[in-house]
């Protein structure tokens, strides 16, 4: 299912949630939307996923908009979606099973099939045994695991997650998004991702837009946006990934002047060795590593480039000119 | 002194009678009272589907009536009970304003269970295209189950206040005893043992609302 946003739009009395959002998001692949807090992803969520009508703008779901649909439609294509939260918003009057088979029951479904379908479901999420659990007595990962469960009872064609790892530790999150890709690959799902942790972005998502102020401010593979990264939100939020930082080796406290992130072919090569012999720059390196950002290796080194500015200057259009994507620090 | 015991056991048997069949039209009054209360207030306070003229309309109804003292509201609905049931005085007649009186505090105590339940929760349930009706009975009701089951106890309680000085417009039951024996007759033993009765009766209710509450909320 691929989801088109056309110059959407929200304001909240004098607030500008979302303005003038535009969007192509992809069929059948993991689609991260990041942003700070009041960036507006709750409510771009919102809007995507009907919960929420814009004040101006067009959702497509394919070819059918959805956004001005009547009340009636609106839930019949609601039951086709599959929604998970940051607080799981699990049933605490029913029990694991019976949280899973609710979205069935709603759809009248027959009882033996509802029965078969939520064991089924338990078991792909992991959690065999634990049909009779009462809500309470579950982990945060097991209560987002019935969550997926219960998302995907209905074999929805969209799996909207608003924050969905935003209350599990570290270790967990990795679990619940190996287990969303596992799942968007054998049911053929176009997943949503609204998060605030890049780590997320980096470890699940095939794309990913830049949500400031209500606005895109960056769109595009990945890849692609982890290695030149345009907007200083976007920035900000590379530096914030702790993994980057600590997957790279350090010798010195001294920050570099300049930060260089290599990609792909890019890694194989002593590009660094033959600028030095092409210009004479001397590098100081201060920092070193290789990260795996969503499959693809991006080497990434902090130093400095001497002996003069003249020849730090050539050396940089020498990297660049090697693929190299050259940050200078100030 | 069997003889005071015999009157009490009657007079307990007509609070009993009073106070449940009190209890069921209220909550038969109150619950879609309550219920309507609920989803029509604000986004958000929880409501589903958000009307605040009609909201606020009902709210003050129900507070006007709520503040009514109950004795007035008795004599108010003498006409009422004489309608219903065909006659004025006896446990049968005070059931009418009982129920009347108990309503609005029934819809206030739903209302205020409902509020309570998880916003999230209804959210989620709402985006799995639940209709109205469906988050209706099968969340918010049974979310909100333990807090509903604390506030039956609490009007049944209420209730059983309610029915004793419903004595004292001829209404029957404990209360009745107490007024026309115990006040009227200056016999203070009558009025202990009705009190006393009260009092277990309030006292029984209560642990087994308690219990039952405790109970739902332990298998969750």
């Amino acid at each position: 299912m691929r989801i088109t946003l056309k110059n959407l739009k929200r304001d909240y009395g004098t607030l500008h949630a979302v303005q003038d959002v535009s969007l192509s998001i992809p069929s059948n692949r993991i689609y991260g939307i990041i942003g700070r807090s009041g960036a507006g992803k709750s409510t771009l969520v919102r809007l995507i996923s009907m919960l929420e009508k814009p004040d101006s703008g067009e959702v497509w779901y394919d070819d059918d908009r959805v956004d001005n649909l009547s009340k009636e439609e609106q839930i019949q294509r609601r039951r086709r979606i599959g929604m998970i939260f940051q607080n799981f918003n699990l049933f605490s009057s029913r029990n694991a099973l019976e949280n899973i088979a609710y979205p069935m029951e709603i759809c009248h479904m027959d009882k033996a099939y509802i029965r078969q379908r939520s064991e089924e479901l338990l078991k792909l999420v992991g959690l065999e045994g634990r049909e009779k659990a009462p809500i309470s007595t579950l982990s945060g990962g097991q209560k987002q695991r019935v969550a997926i469960a219960r998302a995907l009872a209905v074999k929805p064609d969209i799996l909207f997650c608003d924050e969905a790892t935003s209350a599990l530790d570290p270790q967990t999150t990795r679990a619940i998004l190996a287990l969303i890709k596992e799942i968007q690959k054998k049911m053929n799902l176009t997943v949503v991702m609204i998060t605030h942790q890049m780590e997320v972005v980096r470890d699940a998502c095939d794309y990913v837009a830049v949500l400031d102020s209500g606005r895109v401010v960056e769109e595009g593979a990945v890849s692609e946006v982890f290695a030149s990264p345009n907007s200083d939100v976007t920035k900000d939020f590379l530096s914030s990934v702790t993994s980057v930082r600590e997957s790279v080796v350090r010798w010195s406290d001294y920050p570099g002047h300049y930060t260089l992130r290599f990609r792909g072919n890019a890694t194989d090569s002593p590009v660094i060795s033959s600028v030095t012999r092409e210009t004479g720059a001397l590098f100081n390196i201060r920092a070193a590593g290789v990260q795996t950002v969503n499959g693809e290796d991006m080497g990434m080194m902090v130093l400095d480039i001497g002996p003069d500015e003249a020849t730090a200057a050539k050396a940089v259009k020498r990297l660049r000119e090697n693929g190299i994507i050259v940050e200078e620090e100030r | 002194m069997s003889q005071m015991w015999k009157l009490v056991f009657e007079a307990t048997g007509e609070t009993l009678v009073m106070v449940f069949f009190s209890t069921l039209f209220s909550l038969i009054l109150g619950l879609p009272l309550g219920v309507l209360l609920h989803v029509t207030s604000s986004e958000e306070q929880g409501g589903i589907i958000p009307q605040p003229i009609f909201n606020s309309v009902l709210g003050r109804i129900v507070n006007v009536l709520r503040s009514f003292p109950f004795i007035i509201l008795m004599i108010l609905l003498i006409p009422l009970s004489r309608l219903i049931v065909g006659t004025s005085i006896g446990t049968k007649a005070t059931i009418v304003p009982l129920s009347i009186a108990a309503a609005p505090f029934v819809a206030r105590i739903i209302e205020s269970a409902l509020k309570e339940v998880d916003p999230g929760v209804v959210q989620a349930a709402k985006a799995m295209g639940s209709t109205n009706w469906q988050i209706i009975l099968k969340v918010l009701i049974p979310e909100a189950m333990p807090s509903l089951v604390s506030g039956v106890t609490l009007t049944i309680i209420n209730l059983i206040g309610y029915s004793a000085m419903a004595g004292a417009i001829g209404g029957g039951g404990l209360g009745d005893l107490a007024i026309r024996y115990g006040y009227q007759r200056f016999r203070p033993s009558y009025m202990v043992a009705a009190v006393l009765v009260i009092l277990i009766l309030v006292e029984v209710i209560q642990i087994i609302g308690n219990r039952l509450s405790a109970n739902l909320l332990a298998s969750r």
